[in-house]
């Protein structure tokens, strides 16, 4: 019997994002867990509603309609488990919708716990308004001052090794309980201490009275050399699902359907990169561009670097986009002449309307060169975050991964694989030899979610083709004048078919190679060119390779990508590598 | 499918709770009729805090500097006052460098409240005291006309309506602000240059309605002193005619702009208030709708931005836009007649 047979539950997932809820179905066919389909909604988290049950109600209705499956009662109520072929076995949810959580974080010196504690902060949907620390020159009592103007939805404390000096924390901890002290009841912040644990207790005892929650979880810092973020981000997503569950209505139902196993849509989507990452002797890049925030999940042989970036999201956070980049920093991605006012129009205009879509091309390349920048943005602050371990050829590319997963609406809706493809590739500038997937669906988190009700189920679905295989890209590192060849390739398909291209700096190539087929690329590089097997060196044996929507794609452009000042010749190479990705 | 509202409606009825952020006292009575810039309660909060740290200061314990206290939680301290006091033959006193309040004394330290400000809640809308929520503030209900804008500059004012635009795509000129129209809400159209902000502000005016507006200008509309509320959003885009409709025919009339920043979260929009007399409360706004033919609706993206349109029908299955996207459409039909086939997330419903 196979191992799916022994428990063999059909599962819906629904993560509700800003702009869209999904209801995702899975079941046992033929005797593997498999995606059945999906049902969309438009999220009603917002006002008027402030309550996530419509936008579910509706989406799951509309899975209801596209598979022939009841899964609701007429009174609205999932039917779980399965009765008389009604229903659904299991239930699991994540959630993204929401503005970003105030976060006041707390720590000792700034290039160690205070690091390690704005690293917790960026693993979920927080936005740090303010920061303690040892250094601070203020006196407590502006210090105290501060946290009351801003009034936060959480404080994250760490600090102090285990079993060292505790005097400075417990300063800290002095003007943290004094601020909640001061604040009215229902205003107290939730708070979560990861520092010295000798003051665990000392902490409880004191800030838990004046909070609307406490949390304590294993030190940050626990030594000075080593940092252990996992279990409070673990602690973290929990909190996160409850502050949630006080500002918008239906999350209280949804998390008991879902055995109080809601999670924050962003540590589903790492928790399954993390999973993923246990088998990849290169590791694995999840990328997913939402409304609410981009999120970056990148994991190594099993250890993961996650980032959230509400800053960064594609809805209400784009006015303030150019805080972090500059609108020349996005009109270089636009194909299109375009006045800088139109992007910066854009800007206000899409925030008002985060769910909108673009109808003309000109809007369309607006939104496209959006992402690519904001994403760029994500990636390259993700990556400063990457386990000191993970090589990289040169200061300021990305490791060699083995695996990119691209997930989100700008991407999945775009009108090619080539345009979804291109903007990966703009904005994360992957090296070597890697294979680029579409969450054509949006099931990572989905799978992330249903992780925790069932192991099995992510393994089999992924197993069987949820994710839309785009291609496989080699990009080579090499120091070589554009024009100069590079790379010599020869494509040998299972029939024997053989493509040899010539591949030059500066160049985009495509090797068609259909889903379903396989290859092996021998490559000779030329002039050092690493393509991940160190510079000049490619295996004997070739780099098996299977087909893929785009084929093979061989990124010539050069690391990091850089485009000619002249902005005529700029957008013409900015169509050429469209139309060489199919248009 | 569920649908945006953007309420543009000639005659409801709104009610708002006004709440203070921190306790206070509620100064109006039940039935009372309230203008939007009339307090309605009022509380004092400090504005900021003094820590003395006594234990240090005389070089004792936490505990021992406890019992040196001489003030207690809640007492209000003059500047000189002693606050501690030292055992012994000649005992030393700390004193409160300034008048304030305590608000916390504990391990050897005194945390004072200091320079209180008193802040007064506006009732924020013209209408009347409907209930009273004690210590808080009060739910206000209005009665007339109603138009919700996109972005607004967070003041609050009222004044006679003026027009200096009568097509809903004019640009508002600077040179059009002249001293006749002082202490008006002026309605305009769009907005792209600095000096006419400056001009109304000089004035100066009660308000500034606008069809929308240069993005560049926001962080200046942001510091003026008198409200302003754009309807349509940013670049150049013309008002949209069933709000310019219902503004040209309110000319004249006192108006308040209510320009609450836009948040999706809260629901809290800026908003354009027309007192009108009504015999029978009208009905209040629909929050919750769905799209169906012949709903009055706004286009929110290119082409046709801002344009009002009345929703023909909903296309089935997915539609191909001519970006390449394809996506759920509906075929809207313009003002001037033209039928066109738009994606149904770029629609609000006016109404």
């Amino acid at each position: 019997m196979p191992a799916s047979l022994i428990d063999a539950d059909s599962l819906l997932a629904v993560d509700i994002g800003t702009v869209t809820t999904r209801a995702v179905l899975f079941d046992v066919v033929e005797g593997h867990y498999r995606f059945i389909a999906i049902g969309r909604a438009p999220s009603t988290a917002a006002a008027p509603f402030r309550d996530v049950s419509e936008g579910v109600r509706q989406a799951i209705g509309n899975l209801q309609a596209v598979t022939g499956r009841t899964l609701l009662t007429a009174d609205h109520k999932l039917i779980m488990p399965v009765q008389n072929g009604l229903g659904v076995d299991t239930f699991a949810a994540s959630l993204s919708a929401g503005p970003p959580i105030k976060t006041v974080v707390v720590g000792l010196l700034s290039d160690v716990s205070l690091e390690s504690v704005k690293r917790l902060a960026r693993s979920t949907y927080a936005r740090v308004v303010e920061t303690l620390g040892m250094n601070d020159q203020r006196k407590p009592e502006e210090q105290i001052d501060s946290i009351l103007r801003l009034r936060p939805d959480l404080i994250l404390i760490a600090g102090g090794t285990d079993g060292g000096a505790t005097r400075s924390v417990q300063k800290l901890l002095e003007v943290v309980g004094l601020a909640c002290y001061l604040l009215p009841a229902e205003a107290r912040p939730v708070i979560l201490y990861a520092g010295n644990r000798d003051l665990s207790a000392e902490v409880k005892s004191t800030l838990e009275p004046l909070s609307s929650a406490l949390y304590l979880s294993p030190n940050l810092r626990p030594t000075l050399e080593t940092e252990d973020l996992q279990p409070a981000q673990r602690i973290l997503a929990e909190h996160y699902t409850q502050t949630r569950r006080r500002q918008m209505g239906g999350l209280d139902e949804l998390n008991a359907w879902a055995g109080g196993m809601l999670v924050p849509t962003a540590y589903a989507q790492a928790r399954m990169i993390r999973f993923l990452s246990q088998d990849s002797p290169n590791g694995i890049l999840g990328v997913d561009i939402g409304a609410s925030a981009i999120s970056v999940a990148a994991g190594f042989g099993g250890e993961l670097t996650m980032g959230v970036y509400p800053q960064l999201g594609l809805g209400e956070a784009l006015p303030h986009l150019l805080r972090y980049t500059s609108l020349d920093d996005i009109l270089r991605w636009i194909p299109l002449d375009l006045p800088a006012e139109a992007v910066q129009q854009y800007l206000y205009q899409k925030a008002l309307y985060p769910a909108s879509v673009p109808a003309l091309p000109e809007d369309l390349a607006i939104e496209q060169g959006l992402a690519r920048q904001t994403l760029h943005l994500a990636v390259q602050a993700a990556a400063r975050d990457f386990p000191a371990s993970v090589k990289r050829p040169a200061l300021g590319l990305m490791p060699a991964f083995d695996l990119i997963l691209g997930g989100g609406g700008v991407l999945t809706q775009a009108p090619s694989r080539g345009q979804s493809l291109l903007m990966l590739l703009d904005a994360i500038q992957p090296i070597g030899c890697v294979t680029v997937f579409l969450d054509q669906n949006g099931l990572l988190p989905a799978l992330g979610a249903a992780a925790s009700r069932n192991p099995l189920l992510p393994v089999q679905v992924i197993e069987t083709g949820a994710f839309l295989r785009l291609t496989t890209v080699l990009t080579p590192v090499v120091a070589a004048r554009l024009g100069t060849p590079v790379l010599d390739i020869r494509m040998v398909d299972q029939s024997g078919n053989e493509t040899r291209v010539n591949v030059k700096q500066g160049a985009l190539e495509m090797l068609p190679l259909a889903p379903g087929q396989s290859a092996r690329l021998f490559v000779r590089p030329l002039h050092h060119a690493d393509i991940g097997f160190g510079p000049g060196r490619a295996p004997a044996e070739g780099i098996p390779v299977s087909g893929a929507v785009l084929g093979v794609v061989i990124d010539a452009r050069g690391r990091p990508l850089r485009f000619p000042a002249d902005h005529v010749r700029r957008r013409e190479i900015i169509k050429k590598w469209l139309w060489t990705l199919g248009g | 499918m569920l649908a945006p509202v953007t309420h543009v409606l000639p005659l409801t009825t709104v009610r708002r709770e006004r709440l203070l952020p921190v306790p206070g006292r509620v100064v109006v009575r039940l039935e009372q009729k309230v203008n939007p810039v009339e307090v309605i309660a009022e509380a004092v909060r400090g504005q900021e805090h003094v820590l003395y740290d006594v234990a240090r200061t005389f070089g004792v314990s936490p505990e021992a500097a406890d019992k040196m206290m001489r003030v207690k939680n809640g007492e209000t301290v003059s500047r000189n006052q002693v606050i501690a006091q030292s055992a012994g033959l000649v005992p030393r006193l700390f004193r409160a460098s300034r008048d304030g309040r305590v608000v916390a004394v504990g391990g050897g330290q005194v945390l004072l409240e200091v320079g209180g400000e008193t802040i007064e809640l506006y009732a924020g809308l013209p209408g009347t005291v409907t209930r009273l929520i004690p210590d808080r503030g009060a739910e206000i209900t209005f009665s007339g006309a109603l138009i919700q804008g996109v972005w607004g500059n967070g003041r609050v004012d009222t004044g006679l309506m003026l027009p200096l635009l009568s097509q809903p795509d004019e640009v508002l000129a600077a040179n059009r602000i002249d001293v006749s129209l002082r202490g008006s809400v002026l309605l305009g159209g769009y907005c792209g240059e600095a000096a006419v902000l400056q001009a109304a502000a000089e004035l100066p005016v009660r308000g500034l309605i606008l069809a929308s507006m240069s993005p560049a200008l926001i962080p200046l509309a942001s510091q003026v002193r008198y409200p302003i509320v754009v309807v349509d959003g940013f670049g150049r885009q013309a008002m949209n005619t069933v709000a310019f409709k219902l503004l040209a025919t309110n000319v004249k009339r006192e108006v308040t702009l209510c320009a609450e920043p836009y948040d999706r979260h809260s629901g809290s929009r800026p908003e354009i208030l027309i007192p009108l007399p009504a015999t029978q409360e009208p009905p209040p706004p629909r929050e919750i709708e769905a799209f169906a033919p012949d709903q009055k609706v706004r286009l929110c993206r290119a082409p046709h931005l801002g344009e009002a349109a009345t929703l023909v029908s909903l296309l089935p299955g997915l539609t191909t836009m001519p970006s390449g996207i394809r996506v759920p459409a509906a075929e809207v039909k313009l003002e001037n007649g033209e039928q066109i086939v738009v994606p149904l997330a770029n629609l609000e419903i006016l109404g």
